[in-house]
């Protein structure tokens, strides 16, 4: 009988490195429950999904290079775009900051593990066989094609007969029971499994900001999840939740999407804050300039992201009265996500700022955020909302939040953690013109699609006609797709030649602030035997500079 | 070369013709004003700080300073401000733009279909399809609905979009300046030719649109040609009627557009080619070939059919 069982490798002393060959097995990866192990294959997860999400709208780009374009026909351009976003949003930046929040999380609060480690591997593997679901419709009969938000009635099954939307709405669905749980392990860790000494005003602020973060997953998914099961009941049972040609109703689908949709866009922003509230810090050699500003401004941020959902609305005709609250709310939510700005403005004035990578990177999120966040304030004024909804200006303005903010937050705490995580060092002159490349291709990309947007291009159509000024736009955002997508290249080749040659990584190369630097890189096993007593919210720095402790300073916060 | 960059704003936005978009365009050039403000100031702080403070020796540290109560009270007092005034300014615009509708009666019904635009006129029989003419200098109001999905009305010149939503009807007001013709297009992800779902708004002078609404009013005229005969016989008994209508005729159908005018539209299939008999040979001759998923089916003609029927809706004034 012993023969029959399957012999699951146990981890031994230090963990196996980033590459699967050198390792103990693929077997061993698949069946650890260790938070780094889980954290790393997250990101690994992000990586492949990065390039699949990359490469289906490069050919979008091709489509839309020149007017009248006949490349694709109009069937697979809409299942690519809407594989494209759905890819980016549920399968790149979601699990890229789950797997930075389940590496770190328990090294930043000086715990060994994640509070539930099998529900933390369980986690993983519903979001991983959720994007291979909802990859498989492709294999199925035709991916799902109404876009990543995926209105009514064009979702019902007399409008999309392809079995793509069912596969969107599986996929989604097990990814998103992934996220939930990971963030309930999330919330139990950071309350229950902090070092003893370490209270919650010394937490880290990335800490902070996937503990305000998991709140706002427990009360957003529930909404996403509803509506996919009684999107899956009218396409599978006919039932009329959403069809009005048989009593239900076509808007209910919009306030249920995106009273999941708009806290999802803070999901996947109050992470990123995080990380650069680490970053910042760090190569400024100066504390966060407002430590608890921050997390107020957090917090204020995840109690009125759920009033904000119906200025994706604004066109549909609710009346002055509901978009005028909604104006108001959405106005509101833009102070403490735009003050947040100044605060890492501040904490690199006076400092002793050092140009890495990761730096750059942060400083560019300044400008590039601004340029969203100021776009994404147009929205909350209805009128202007009338006129630029649904056109190329949304499409400039999300992907200005999505990768000037989140990607750039992902790309900063990458070149930040990576020598923790992997032991090695990246190249630093490669990885210089990685960001210069990708942050001109971004640029050229999706800065005259304001312009298009304003000159009255909707968003989503195949082709369009040849009207003055539209060819030309289209065709330097389309090279400008093409310049990123070489910079992402140029990135992986960097991490390969990272992991494959790089140089050893000190475990505290940065000179940085929080437990996780203390240990080895990359960690043992066990992340770590002793932690020295947490005193401020740089416990690593006090005790490395005890002159100069914070703890030791009387609190001049003030003045 | 400037004047070529300056073609690129006919028909934005920017290219205001109705005091609805006019309204919008300016508190959009005030928003356009504050936020560059917003933005050359983080410029060049984010320029200005990290040049200023680079570290030019690793060894001693900055001083720690972890805030300031007076600079954060600023950071969340001005962005209040400029947020308030903002919001007033939005408030008046709306309800300049979009009153209620009280108990104003529509001046027409426009219906959005996949992927064509149909306009029923009020207090009169005609029915336009893709491109709508309509009077200058009179205030209007717009009914929207739709039959299949959710479609959405926007021409930029004359303000706002409108979502059309299967079950309800939403309303626009409009008021054009000027006689022209105005591009817009479906603004709401609405399937297959979404891209094809083009609007051409004709403005007319008052005299010239009443001239336009008596000839559209006028049932189909009976031919005298014998090819356009040939295509009338074969439009009306073969499967053409059963979706399409010409008044005047036994062709009654209500699937697809109505041509009775269908000659006298600069465009065809929802601004996606000329009008011209080639393109409507082209387009019977097969239609899933032309345009990609369109309603309407191919119908295995002979091209002696196919010509009587183009000759035939080619004449439809």
């Amino acid at each position: 009988m012993e023969e029959n069982y399957l012999q699951v490798p146990e981890p031994e002393q230090a963990l196996p490195d980033l590459s699967i060959s050198s390792s103990q097995g693929v077997l061993q990866w698949i069946s650890s429950v260790d938070h780094k192990q889980i954290g790393i294959m997250y990101l690994w997860l992000s990586v492949l999904f990065l390039v699949i999400g990359g490469l289906e709208v490069l050919v979008v780009r091709l489509q839309l290079a020149v007017p009248n374009n006949h490349l694709l026909s109009p069937e697979a351009y809409n299942q690519l775009f809407t594989m494209h976003g759905t890819t980016m949003i549920f399968f790149v930046l979601t699990p890229a900051i789950f797997g930075f929040a389940t590496y770190l999380l328990p090294l930043m609060i000086g715990a060994n593990d994640m509070a539930f480690p099998r529900l933390n591997a369980f986690s993983f593997w519903a979001t991983f066989f959720g994007g291979i679901l909802l990859y498989f419709s492709f294999l199925a009969g035709g991916a799902p094609d109404a876009g990543w938000f995926n209105y009514a009635p064009l979702n019902q099954y007399n409008y999309s007969s392809s079995p793509g939307i069912d596969y969107y709405c599986f996929g989604l669905l097990l990814s998103g029971i992934g996220t939930v749980s990971a963030s309930v392990n999330f919330v139990v860790t950071i309350l229950k499994f902090r070092i003893g000494s370490m209270s919650l005003k010394q937490m880290p602020l990335f800490v902070w900001m996937i503990l305000i973060n998991s709140f706002l997953v427990l009360a957003a998914f529930p909404s996403l999840n509803a509506a996919l099961i009684m999107l899956l009941l009218d396409r599978q049972l006919h039932a009329h939740f959403f069809s009005s040609a048989s009593g239900g109703s076509a808007i209910l689908w919009q306030h249920l999407f995106w009273l999941f949709g708009h806290p999802e866009v803070y999901i996947l922003i109050l992470p990123i804050f995080g990380i650069f509230s680490e970053v910042f810090p760090v190569y400024s050699r100066k504390p966060i300039f407002g430590y608890a500003f921050v997390i107020g401004s957090g917090v204020a941020i995840a109690l009125l992201a759920f009033g904000v959902w119906v200025h994706h609305m604004f066109a549909t005709g609710l009346g002055n009265t509901v978009n005028n609250f909604f104006a108001a709310s959405s106005l509101l939510i833009g102070v403490p996500t735009g003050v947040k700005i100044f605060n890492w403005l501040a904490t690199m004035y006076g400092g002793a700022i050092r140009f890495k990578v990761s730096m750059l990177f942060a400083i560019a999120f300044l400008v590039e955020f601004t340029i969203g966040g100021l776009s994404g304030v147009s929205f909350a004024i209805v009128p202007i909302d009338w006129q630029l909804t649904d056109t190329y200006y949304v499409v400039a303005h999300l992907h200005y939040v999505f990768i000037g903010g989140s990607l750039f937050g992902l790309f900063s705490g990458l070149f930040y953690w990576f020598p923790k995580i992997s032991g090695k060092m990246l190249d630093e002159q490669l990885s210089r013109w990685f960001f210069w490349l990708f942050v001109a291709g971004f640029n050229l990309t999706f800065l005259v699609q304001h312009a298009l947007g304003a000159m009255g291009m909707p968003r989503r159509v195949y082709t369009y006609p040849n009207l003055p000024g539209w060819a030309i736009l289209n065709l330097i955002s389309t090279v400008g797709g093409f310049l990123m997508a070489i910079a992402v290249g140029l990135l992986i080749y960097i991490i390969v030649k990272g992991i494959r040659s790089g140089d050893k990584a000190a475990a505290d190369p940065w000179d940085a602030n929080t437990l996780e630097w203390m240990t080895s890189s990359p960690p043992e096993l066990k992340n770590f035997d002793r932690v020295m007593p947490v005193k401020s919210t740089r416990p690593y720095r006090d005790y490395k500079r005890p002159e100069d402790a914070d703890w030791k300073k009387p609190n001049k916060y003030g003045k | 070369m400037a004047k070529d960059l300056l073609l690129f704003t006919a028909q934005s936005i920017f290219d205001a013709a109705s005091p609805q978009a006019e309204k919008i365009r300016s508190l959009t050039i005030g928003f356009i004003w504050a936020s560059s403000a917003m933005m050359l100031l983080v410029a060049l702080l984010a320029i200005y700080i990290p040049i200023k403070y680079r570290a030019k020796n690793s060894i001693s540290e900055p001083k720690q300073i972890t805030g300031n109560r007076r600079l954060e009270i600023l950071m969340v007092g001005v962005p209040m401000v400029l947020v308030i005034v903002f919001f007033f300014w939005s408030l008046t615009t709306m309800s300049a733009v979009l009153p209620a509708r009280g108990t104003a009666i529509p001046d027409l019904t426009i219906t959005g279909h996949q992927w064509w635009w149909e306009a029923r006129y009020s207090k009169s029989k005609v029915i336009a399809a893709n491109e709508i003419h309509l009077p200058v200098g009179r205030r209007l109001l717009l009914q929207l609905n739709s039959t299949d999905v959710i479609h959405d009305w926007w021409v930029p010149a004359l303000g706002g979009k409108m979502d059309m939503i299967p079950g309800i009807n939403n309303y626009l007001w409009v008021t054009i300046n000027k006689p022209g013709i105005y591009e817009g297009a479906c603004s709401e992800f609405c399937g297959q030719q979404h891209a094809w779902m083009r609007i051409r708004v004709v403005a007319q002078l008052p005299t010239d649109y009443q001239h336009w609404l008596d000839a559209n009013q006028a049932d189909e005229k009976q031919p005298n040609d014998s090819l356009v005969t040939a295509g009338q016989a074969l439009f009306t008994y073969a499967s053409c009627s059963s979706c399409h209508s010409i008044n005047g005729t036994g062709a009654a159908g209500l699937q697809g557009p109505n041509l009775t005018h269908f000659g006298s539209r600069k465009t065809m299939l929802a601004g996606m080619l000329d009008n011209t008999p080639e393109n409507l040979y082209r387009w019977l001759t097969d239609p899933q070939k032309v345009k990609p998923g369109a309603h309407m089916p191919r119908f295995i003609f002979g091209q002696d059919s196919i010509r009587a029927l183009t000759a035939y809706l080619a004449q439809l004034k």
